[in-house]
This record gives C-alpha cells, sequence and structure tokens, in this order.
C-alpha cells in the first residue's frame, strides 16, 4: 500500500499564553510539536503497513523548521519525508494549503491512502483533509475512529453526532483520523538514529508548479482581521466552608435555580 | 463556463452524464456537451475516469460579490425532525439577513423531508429549497457535495451557515475546494460590518485566542457555526413561506461511500449530553475511572447528563461521546457541574457559556475557579455525596 501521511508542525497549544497587553500569542518556550492528532495518522499508516506492506511517505508544509517534525514522523518509522516549503506560500489559508498539498501529492504520482489527523490544534478548522480529498477528485472519510483495509477497500467506522457509523471506500481516498483510533508509538533509539541521517526531499513551488494566484495570501479568500483574548467571565463567589455546609449551599443554590431537565 | 469538455480525452463513455444529478451534460456526436441544465455542481468532473473535463477556476479577486444576495441555513435532521442545531442557522441566519435586508432562505437535502420544510418556514425561513431523493437519506460526502453546490451555482447566497457538526465538518470544506469559496470553521459569533461583509469570530489555538475572521470577494461567504452556541430560531406556524423543489436523479452506482452499518449511541449513562440543560462532569480529580459512578449519581438525582474532561476520556475511563472541550463537545446547559475538573483552557472552551458553573476542586488555584459562580475548595469525596443526600431529601 502506498500511503501519504500529510503532518503539521504546530505550538504546543496547551501551553500557549496570551499577553494580556499587546493581545498577541506568547510564543517564547512553547515547545513546536508534531500536531497530536497527525502522529495519530502516522501511527495509522504505520499499522497497515505492518499488515499490507508498502510505502509510508510523510508530507509537510511549513517553514523550513518543519523539517524537524518529518525527521520525528522518520523516527516512528516512515520511510520517506518531504517538506513543502516557499515564501510564496506563506499567509495561506486552508483553502491554499489544500491547493499546495494536492500539487504536491500529484508530484508524488499514485498512491492508495492519504491519512491526515483531524484538525490541527492551532488552526481547529479540520479543513484541509477535505479540501484535499476534493481537489484530489477521491472520496474522504473524515473522524475515522477505526481503519482497516478489506478486501481491497478501505472500511472505517466514523465518529457521528449521536453514534458511529462503518463505512466502505475503493481506494485511493483520504482519511483524516481521530485521537482514540490508535496509540502513537514511541521511536526507538534505531528509529532515532535513522531519523538523524535521513534524507529530507525539498520541493518549493517551481518542484510542484503551483500557480501564485492560488497559494499564498493570494491564493487565500480568508483573512484574519483581528485576534483577541477571550473574555472572562464576572468572578463568582467562593464558598470557604466544611464538606456539609459547603453541600448544603449548594444544594440550596441548585434548589434556587427551579430547573426542569 | 466554468467546465470545459478537453474533446481530445473525451471517450463518451457516458459516466459524466450518469453522475449527473440535473441533466446537465449529454453525449451528442460521439462527445460529452453541456446543456442548459447545468449547474457547475461538479458531480462529472469527479466522474470522469479521462480528465476530460477541466475546471477553470475563477481566482477569488475576480469574483464579482455582487451578483450573489441572501442568507442560507443549510438543514441538519435527524429521525424526522431539524436538529436544534439548524434552528439555531435559522436564528442567527434571521439577525443576519435583516442586517443585510436580504431574505433568510433554508437548504433542505435529504429523503422524505418535504415536512420540515414547513418547520424551516416556522422558524424563519422565507424561502426552503428542496432537494428529496431516496438516494440522499443518508448523509453521505459525494452526493451532497454534488446537490449543495448545484443549489450555492444556481441560487448564488452570499452567505451560506453550516452546523459544525460532524456532518457539516465533512461537507462544507467539500463545497467550500469546490466552489472556491472562503471557508471559516467552528464560529461563535458572527455580525455584519459596514461594507456589508460577514465578519466571524471563532476561537483559535485551543481556545486560547479569539479570530474575527473575513472573506472579501470569494462568495459564498461560508460558515460552520458551534452548535450550542446561538440561540434557537422560536417557532411561529403561522409563518408562510416558499418552497422550491429541484428535482435531481442520482446514481448509486456514482455513490463513493457504502455505509455498512449505523451505530446509535447515547453514551454509558444519563440523558442526552447534546442538548442538557444539566451536566455533571467529572476530572482527574476522581481519582479512579470507578469514581465515575458518583457522577452519574448526581447527574441521575438532578436529571442530567454526564460529561468528562478530555484527561479521563484518554485515560480510557468513559467513552469519548461525554468529552467536553475544544476536540470534544460544547455544551451550553443551564448548569454545569465540575467534579475534580481543573479547567484547562481547551476544557473551559467547552462549558464556559453555561448559565451557572459550580466547582468542586480541591486545588484552590485551579483555573475552573476563574469561570465558576460558584467554587468550593474542598474534598469531592465528602461534599458530593453529601450533596447528593441533601437532594435526595429535599426533591
Amino acid at each position: 500500500m502506498n500511503i501519504v501521511v500529510c503532518i503539521k508542525q504546530v505550538p504546543d497549544t496547551t501551553e500557549v499564553r496570551v499577553d494580556p497587553e499587546t493581545n498577541a500569542l506568547v510564543r517564547e518556550g512553547v515547545k513546536s510539536i508534531t500536531n497530536p492528532f497527525d502522529e495519530n495518522a502516522i501511527e495509522a499508516a504505520l499499522q497497515l503497513r505492518e499488515q499490507h506492506g508498502g510505502k509510508v511517505t510523510v508530507i509537510t508544509m511549513g517553514p523550513g523548521q518543519a523539517e524537524s517534525a518529518l525527521r520525528d514522523a522518520i523516527a516512528m518509522g516512515a520511510d520517506e519525508a518531504i517538506l513543502i516549503s516557499d515564501a510564496a506560500f506563506r499567509g495561506s489559508d486552508t483553502l491554499a494549503t489544500s491547493y499546495v498539498l494536492a500539487q504536491a501529492v500529484r508530484k508524488i504520482g499514485a498512491f492508495d491512502l492519504i491519512l491526515c489527523g483531524k484538525q490541527a490544534i492551532d488552526g481547529d478548522t479540520a479543513q484541509v483533509g477535505p479540501g484535499l480529498a476534493e481537489r484530489l477528485g477521491i472520496p474522504q472519510v473524515t473522524f475515522a475512529i477505526e481503519l482497516s483495509v478489506e478486501n481491497g477497500k478501505l472500511r472505517a467506522r466514523r465518529v457521528l453526532e449521536s453514534g458511529f457509523e462503518v463505512v466502505e471506500v475503493k481506494p485511493p481516498a483520504l482519511v483524516t483520523v481521530v485521537k482514540q483510533i490508535n496509540e502513537p508509538r514511541y521511536p526507538g533509539m534505531k528509529g532515532v538514529l535513522r531519523a538523524r541521517k535521513a534524507p529530507i526531499v525539498r520541493w518549493d513551488a517551481a518542484a510542484i508548479g503551483t500557480d501564485p494566484r492560488f497559494a499564498g495570501f493570494d491564493g487565500s479568500p480568508t483573512w484574519v482581521v483581528r485576534v483577541f483574548p477571550p473574555e472572562r467571565r464576572a468572578k463568582g463567589e467562593r464558598i470557604q466552608a466544611d464538606a456539609e455546609t459547603a453541600a448544603k449551599r449548594l444544594a440550596e443554590v441548585i434548589e434556587g435555580m427551579h430547573l426542569s431537565p | 463556463m466554468p467546465l470545459r469538455i478537453i474533446e481530445e480525452k473525451c471517450t463518451a463513455c457516458g459516466l459524466c452524464v450518469r453522475a449527473c444529478p440535473y441533466d446537465g451534460i449529454a453525449v451528442v456526436d460521439k462527445l460529452a456537451r453541456f446543456t442548459e441544465q447545468c449547474n457547475v455542481c461538479g458531480a462529472c468532473v469527479a466522474a470522469c475516469e479521462f480528465e476530460a473535463i477541466a475546471v477553470e477556476v475563477t481566482h477569488t479577486a475576480d469574483v464579482d460579490p455582487t451578483a450573489y444576495s441572501g442568507v442560507w441555513a443549510l438543514a441538519e435532521h435527524a429521525d424526522g425532525a431539524l436538529r436544534k442545531s439548524t434552528l439555531e442557522l435559522l436564528g442567527e441566519g434571521r439577525r443576519l439577513a435583516d442586517a443585510l435586508g436580504v431574505p433568510l432562505s433554508g437548504a433542505l437535502v435529504g429523503s422524505g423531508v418535504e415536512p420540515l420544510a414547513q418547520a424551516m418556514i416556522a422558524h424563519g425561513a422565507d424561502t426552503v429549497y428542496l432537494v428529496d431523493d431516496p438516494l440522499l437519506a443518508s448523509y453521505r460526502t459525494g452526493p451532497y457535495t454534488d446537490v449543495l453546490c448545484g443549489l450555492i451555482n444556481t441560487h448564488k447566497p452570499e452567505i451560506v451557515l453550516v452546523s459544525a457538526t460532524p456532518q457539516g465538518r465533512d461537507l462544507a470544506p467539500r463545497v467550500a475546494a469546490r466552489l472556491g469559496a472562503g471557508l471559516t470553521a467552528d464560529c461563535t459569533g458572527l455580525h455584519i460590518n459596514d461594507d456589508r461583509l460577514l465578519v466571524q469570530t471563532r476561537p483559535a489555538f485551543g481556545g486560547n485566542l479569539m479570530a474575527q475572521i473575513v472573506c472579501r470577494t470569494a462568495r459564498p461567504q461560508i460558515a460552520t457555526v458551534r452548535p450550542n452556541v446561538m440561540k434557537p430560531a422560536p417557532r411561529h406556524d403561522a409563518r408562510t413561506g416558499q418552497v422550491h423543489r429541484t428535482p435531481v436523479h442520482l446514481d448509486e452506482r456514482t455513490v463513493a461511500t457504502k455505509i455498512i452499518e449505523v451505530i446509535r449511541e447515547q453514551g454509558d449513562g444519563g440523558a442526552n449530553l447534546a442538548d442538557a440543560q444539566i451536566v455533571v462532569s467529572g476530572g482527574r480529580g476522581l481519582g479512579v475511572p470507578e469514581n465515575f459512578a458518583l457522577i452519574r449519581e448526581l447527574a441521575h438525582v438532578l436529571g442530567g447528563a454526564v460529561g468528562a474532561s478530555r484527561a479521563t476520556v484518554d485515560a480510557g475511563w468513559i467513552p469519548a461521546y461525554h468529552q467536553v472541550g475544544q476536540t470534544g463537545r460544547t455544551v451550553q446547559p443551564k448548569l454545569y457541574i465540575a467534579v475534580g475538573i481543573s479547567g484547562a483552557v481547551q476544557h473551559l472552551v467547552g462549558m464556559q457559556s453555561s448559565e451557572t458553573i459550580i466547582a468542586i476542586n480541591k486545588d484552590p488555584h485551579a483555573p475552573i475557579f476563574d469561570v465558576a459562580t460558584y467554587g468550593v475548595v474542598g474534598d469531592l469525596f465528602e461534599i458530593v455525596p453529601k450533596l447528593i443526600e441533601h437532594l435526595k431529601n429535599r426533591g
């Protein structure tokens, strides 16, 4: 199976804070990590390769430092890594990003499966996966919590609003995965050493033939016009008392709300 | 005309004709040709195996935004009724449409859903664009994308609102990519600015930052709207409106997705979390998974739903169905009781619009206390059982 995994390097948003004076993100001391859902995607690819043979290629659109995320993927076990990087891609929103990734995938050639994490923890849009599938004209299966290949078809269990569904599509297809699909493996020493020496392929705009009108700022219909920290709720009441008194007070408060479920 | 047949590649195989829902393409004189019914939905492009149909993409800057008018709300339905999230779209859509001085329309796609058109009108839609076909009975990406793109290209709304549910988040980016439209995900705030542009407010960086986004020229401006944030539109059965039905014929052979099985789930206890008025949530402070029994008991006494922090779901203490937070569910109950939850930003994002928040935690510095209406620093293992006792005795 020829599998392409799309990953993104993101700031660790569990560590990120907003500077109250500038309203900007404080990035100092915040680690860059591989988007956690993308690690699940890499793991899913590796497991499929273990079962069915084939090749796992990891790609990312990003600045030069994103190479470290690719090396981490190789350390986990990916066969090949490609960094898609060009100043012309800066400022890309999800539409422009899916355009650039589609061009890169076309250059890679034939594939059976593209795997993505369900969303990036900085943008939180979950839009690039489906956008990429649309541009490549392949079926998509989003929010997969289980994934397998049976009789040459991709079978996945998807998370729905109130339950799940099991679907089947013929490859080539694109699947986005949720966290619960697997536990990403920790790279062993061998993997880490291999990753240090691995050649990372670099493709720029010319290499993948992007039209500058559809990448970067120019190719992005959506613009961020303002950022601000979230509103804080008004200060509440602190109940300082022993457990019995506190429980009584809470019961009073709740009864006083006259709620019907 | 954005679609063009590449004559040298066309083999007149007819796959495009089979895929077209609108009689928009036919094979004439050994070549595929577009008819007047083509509404550029794009189904043929995906179906052609010879890459014989080219798409001339209009660049964002060349779009004429004035050709687009009207606000749409895309319906999502289950078990013969509109989802509450759709009523929220209609409520919000009405506000936006009134601000622009344009009509609010519903887009309703499914099978046997004509009665829901009246429901959309009762909740504020002036017109409902209905596409009803047996092959649309269950949501599948391909046919729903083709149908929605067809409707949008025909009627040209300037704004399309979609619920940020799994279905909406599967469909909207595919539609946006096909149309070259701007899409903003998971909006928690919407308004029209002085330039008649939709300003979309939404959380980013795990909820640490709010971003405001506009789409200057690409049309339509598409937004997926986070459920349980906006007010649902009230129902007025006396309201009248138009239902505009578009006939389609779909071919199962061209649908890429086969649904093998559907599994309903309500979580493992308690009321339905999605629209509960009372939610009792447990976090890592519970210590061991068995202690979720305390949460379930308190929820049961109150007739509420059970929620959970991401940490407990990750640890396998409770199914992901119950997860409240940035990568889980957003809830907006009248009462949210957070037990043993520290209150990381990603969790707050999912519950901070609750009317009243009660927090019980032994750590006085837990961030959950920043949003709690009533905060109790103490041992949950003493407080919660006593609280349950008091509630049982009074009730």
